[in-house]
């Protein structure tokens, strides 16, 4: 039987995990989120993703970005490829809805700066 | 005439205005940029507030957050302004610059300096070889990135693992570059071990620890680079010499409390953090003058900086209301295995219920104890675990538990 060691990234914590690769008990873990995430990472890793898209604002030229929730990890630059797309128009809202459901993933991309002008 | 005047306005600065609040009080924050927020509307990352909001937040969300919570407070700001100068009378007279009114005076009877940190540069560290373009620091190339929206290169190293150059790696991966490795002096990783995992492994980018840049090439821009191998004294081993053709390399090798505008206070500062000595109320030793966040130590969580600057809001505002009286102030030191503490100044005098001590170790350890004495007498023992020099332990101490008006000593013990 293999074990796959890494780091746990929930928090700054940083725990040492071995999961195993046939039973996915993990170990090593200090919470249940420990538990979580390295079963999570053997079957199905995902990973929040921010980047920044165009706006028309006065004061910056870029307006930083966030995933609603995290997306395949396979999918990460696929989905920078769709974020360049998105051009954004001033007034905009932390939270406000970008691009509704990113690559089928059930993901929205959200603003997470509030720019008035 | 202002009660309380503020010198910054990132997270430092509006928790410290958050809490110095008080209906009687004329408070003031002069902020130089044009937004209020500071280095963190440029981190856009996330991972910000867990302690602190219990929620992941990125950064200009954390600083977005930190500013609501002063809601409708009458607290004056004053954008695009930079203190120039700051000299002690009876009060403090600060010397400010900004477009429309040029130079002028400001008076205060306090002062809280949360002017954050600023990064170590290529000639601080001594870097040999050519000076072309293409060199810069990691929080540079982000600003660039991130609100500016220029990309800095396209073949890229990283000198130094800092957390900014863990997340600059990512960053300018996921934005198309290809970043050839990250090299850093010590045995062990400056950054948080998550960033390790998240920004560097999980993009394949290989950390050369116990490496340096020891040649840089190039004329006009940098071509290459050659990192070498260093011994346990930081010198470069003979045939281990790995060369890397770049555009880009990005310095990630420290941050400074930056204070440098305040020269003519003299206060007195530490050698180890660069920032003030201060007392448990964050007082300096410069009466009516409190630091805070990343100006006083850096810091590796925005949310201890949250946590440190409300505390030195509130003491100053005590300090105005005439509620903090004349000090007996003991000296708190740093023991074997701890690199520093801060507050490095106890008052006895003006006792709050618990005091929380911050520190860094020298070492890196799987567990150990932290121990805290007065003179001989040991007081308080706290359990560690996963010890790092870049990761910051806090000790609380209450009340009860000084028994005498001694010297503070915090030590570690490290079991192996």
């Amino acid at each position: 039987m293999s074990k796959r060691s890494m780091i746990c990234i929930v928090c700054p914590v940083g725990c040492h995990l071995e999961v195993d690769e046939q039973t996915l008990e993990v170990t090593g873990n200090r919470c249940p989120r420990g538990d979580a995430y390295g079963k999570k990472e053997l079957t199905d890793p995902r990973r929040m993703l921010t980047s920044t898209v165009k706006v028309n604002s006065q004061l910056q030229r870029r307006l930083p970005i966030k995933t609603t929730d995290d997306i395949p990890k396979g999918l990460l630059f696929k989905a920078m490829e769709e974020i360049n797309k998105i051009t954004v128009q001033v007034p905009v809202n932390t939270g406000d809805i970008l691009l509704e459901n990113i690559l089928d993933t059930g993901v929205d991309i959200v603003s997470t700066m509030t720019l008035e002008k | 005439m202002y009660d309380i005047i503020i010198i910054g306005g990132g997270a430092a600065g509006l928790s410290a205005a958050k809490e110095a609040y008080d209906p009687s009080l004329k408070i003031l924050i002069i902020e130089r940029e044009a937004q209020l927020g500071g280095i963190l509307r440029q981190c856009i990352h996330n991972g910000f507030g867990i302690h602190k909001y219990n929620l992941e937040l990125t950064g200009p969300e954390y600083a977005e957050k930190t500013h609501q919570l002063l809601g409708d407070l009458d607290i004056e700001v004053m954008m695009k302004s930079t203190v120039v100068d700051i000299i002690k009378d009876t009060d403090f007279d600060l010397t400010v610059m900004n477009e429309e009114q040029g130079e002028f005076h400001l008076h205060a009877k306090a002062i809280i300096i949360a002017s954050g940190c600023y990064e170590k540069t290529r000639s601080q560290i001594l870097l040999p070889g050519d000076r072309p373009a293409g060199i810069m620091t990691a929080g540079n190339a982000q600003r660039y990135l991130n609100i500016d929206g220029y990309m800095v290169g396209k073949k890229v190293f990283i000198l130094g693992s800092g957390d900014i150059g863990l997340i600059m790696a990512r960053r300018m991966t996921l934005e198309g570059a290809s970043v050839l490795g990250v090299a850093e002096l010590m045995p062990y990783s400056n950054g948080l071990t998550r960033n390790i995992a998240q920004c560097l492994d999980d993009f394949d980018i290989p950390l050369y620890l116990s490496h340096t840049v020891t040649d840089i090439v190039g004329k006009e821009r940098l071509e290459k680079i050659v990192i070498t191998e260093v011994d346990a004294s930081y010198n470069p081993i003979p045939g281990t010499e790995k060369t890397f053709e770049v555009d880009t390399l990005l310095l990630s090798v420290g941050l400074v409390p930056d204070i440098q505008m305040f020269e003519s206070l003299r206060f007195n500062t530490s050698p180890i953090t660069k920032g003030a000595v201060v007392d448990q109320h964050l007082q300096t030793s410069v009466e009516g003058c409190f630091a805070c966040g990343n100006a006083l130590h850096v810091h590796d969580l925005v949310d201890w900086v949250s946590e440190e600057s409300e505390k030195a809001g509130r003491f100053a505002k005590m300090y105005v209301k005439n509620e903090l009286t004349k000090a007996d102030v003991q000296s708190v030191e740093p023991g074997e295995n701890v690199r520093y503490v801060l507050p490095q100044r106890f008052d006895f005098e003006n006792q709050d219920d618990t005091v929380q001590f911050s520190l860094r170790t020298t070492l890196k350890a799987e567990k150990g104890t932290f121990k805290v004495y007065q003179g001989d007498d040991l007081i308080l023992e706290k359990k560690a675990r996963h010890l790092a020099p870049a990761e910051m332990e806090h000790i609380k101490i209450s009340k009860d538990q000084l028994k005498t008006r001694d010297a503070i000593r915090i030590s570690l013990e490290v079991f192996s």
